[in-house]
C-alpha cells in the first residue's frame, strides 16, 4: 500500500524542472489566455466583416455620410488617453504611491465612462436618423462590431470601478498590485480592438 | 507619454489620409498598415509584450495566421 501510494504521489506532482504558469503568475497567465479567446473572437468578427464587405462593397456608404466621423474620432482619442491614465495608475501602484494610483484609477474609470457615453450618444443619433440594425448589412455589421465592443468597454468600467474600490481599501501595494496589472491588460486590449475597428468601421 | 503621442499623431494622420482624393486601394492599404502599427504599439509597450517571455507572446498572436487562413480562404470565391 506504501509503494502505491509513492507512485501514485509522484504521478501527481509537477514536473520539478519546469516554472509553472508560462514564467507569469497564475492571474496575469489567466487573463492572457481570456485574451487569446478574446482575439480570436474579434479576428472571426472582423474576418467575417471583411469577406462581407468585400462580396457586397454597395452595401456600404462612402466614409461620413451615415456614421459621425468626428464624433468618433474625440472618442478614439478618449480611449487613447484612458490607456495612458492606465499606464499611469499601473506606475503609481509598482511605486507603492497609492494617492496616484487611486487619482489615475478614477481617471481611467470616467474617461472609459466618458466613452460608453459618447457611443450612446452616437447610436440615438443615428438611430433618429433612420440607420438601425435592419438596414441592411452595413447597419447590422455596424451595431453588431461596435456593439460588443461598447459591451467589453462597459464590462471593463465595471471591472474598473472594483479594482478602485479596492485600491481606495489599500488593498494594492508596491509588493503586491496584481489586480491593477490584470485589469490594466484587458483595458488596452479594448483600447487595441478599437484602433482597428475605428480605421475599418469608421474610415474605410 | 511618447506612445501616447505617436498613438493620438497617427489617428490625426488617419482623418487626414480618409479623405484624399486617392485611389481606394491606396487609402485602405495605408490605412491598415497604420490600425496595425497603432495596435502592436498598444500591444508591445502598454501590455508589455516586448517584455514578457516568448511563451507569452505567441499565446497572444497565435490567433492572427488563423484569422488570415479563414479570410484568403474565404475572400478567394470573390476575387476568382
Amino acid at each position: 500500500m506504501a509503494h502505491t501510494a509513492a507512485i501514485h504521489e509522484d504521478v501527481m506532482a509537477p514536473p520539478r524542472t519546469r516554472a509553472a504558469g508560462a514564467g507569469v503568475y497564475s492571474e496575469k497567465l489567466g487573463m492572457w489566455v481570456f485574451l487569446g479567446s478574446e482575439v480570436m473572437f474579434f479576428t472571426g468578427l472582423i474576418g467575417s466583416y471583411v469577406i462581407l464587405r468585400f462580396a457586397h462593397p454597395d452595401s456600404w456608404k462612402p466614409p461620413g455620410h451615415v456614421l459621425n466621423i468626428p464624433v468618433t474620432a474625440v472618442n478614439t482619442f478618449l480611449l487613447i488617453c484612458s490607456s495612458v491614465t492606465m499606464v499611469k495608475a499601473f506606475a503609481a501602484a509598482q511605486d507603492g504611491i497609492q494617492r496616484a494610483l487611486r487619482l489615475w484609477l478614477v481617471a481611467t474609470v470616467l474617461i472609459g465612462a466618458s466613452f460608453v457615453g459618447v457611443q450612446v450618444y452616437e447610436y440615438t443619433h443615428l438611430i433618429e436618423k433612420g440607420f438601425v440594425p435592419s438596414e441592411g448589412l452595413y447597419g447590422s455589421t455596424f451595431y453588431t462590431m461596435t456593439g460588443f465592443h461598447g459591451f467589453h468597454v462597459t464590462m471593463g468600467v465595471i471591472c474598473m470601478i472594483y479594482v478602485t474600490w479596492r485600491a481606495f481599501r489599500g488593498k494594492y501595494t508596491k509588493e503586491d498590485h496584481r489586480g491593477v496589472e490584470v485589469i490594466g491588460l484587458y483595458w488596452h486590449f479594448v483600447d487595441l480592438v478599437w484602433i482597428i475597428l475605428f480605421t475599418i468601421v469608421y474610415l474605410i | 507619454m511618447l506612445i501616447w503621442f505617436f498613438l493620438a499623431a497617427l489617428t490625426a494622420v488617419e482623418l487626414s489620409v480618409a479623405f484624399l482624393p486617392w485611389p481606394k486601394h491606396i487609402i485602405v492599404l495605408i490605412l491598415v498598415g497604420m490600425a496595425f502599427w497603432k495596435a502592436a504599439l498598444v500591444g508591445l509597450y502598454y501590455m508589455h509584450l516586448r517584455f514578457e517571455p516568448n511563451r507569452l507572446r505567441i499565446l497572444a498572436i497565435a490567433p492572427l495566421p488563423l484569422f488570415a487562413v479563414l479570410v484568403l480562404a474565404v475572400i478567394t470565391e470573390y476575387i476568382w
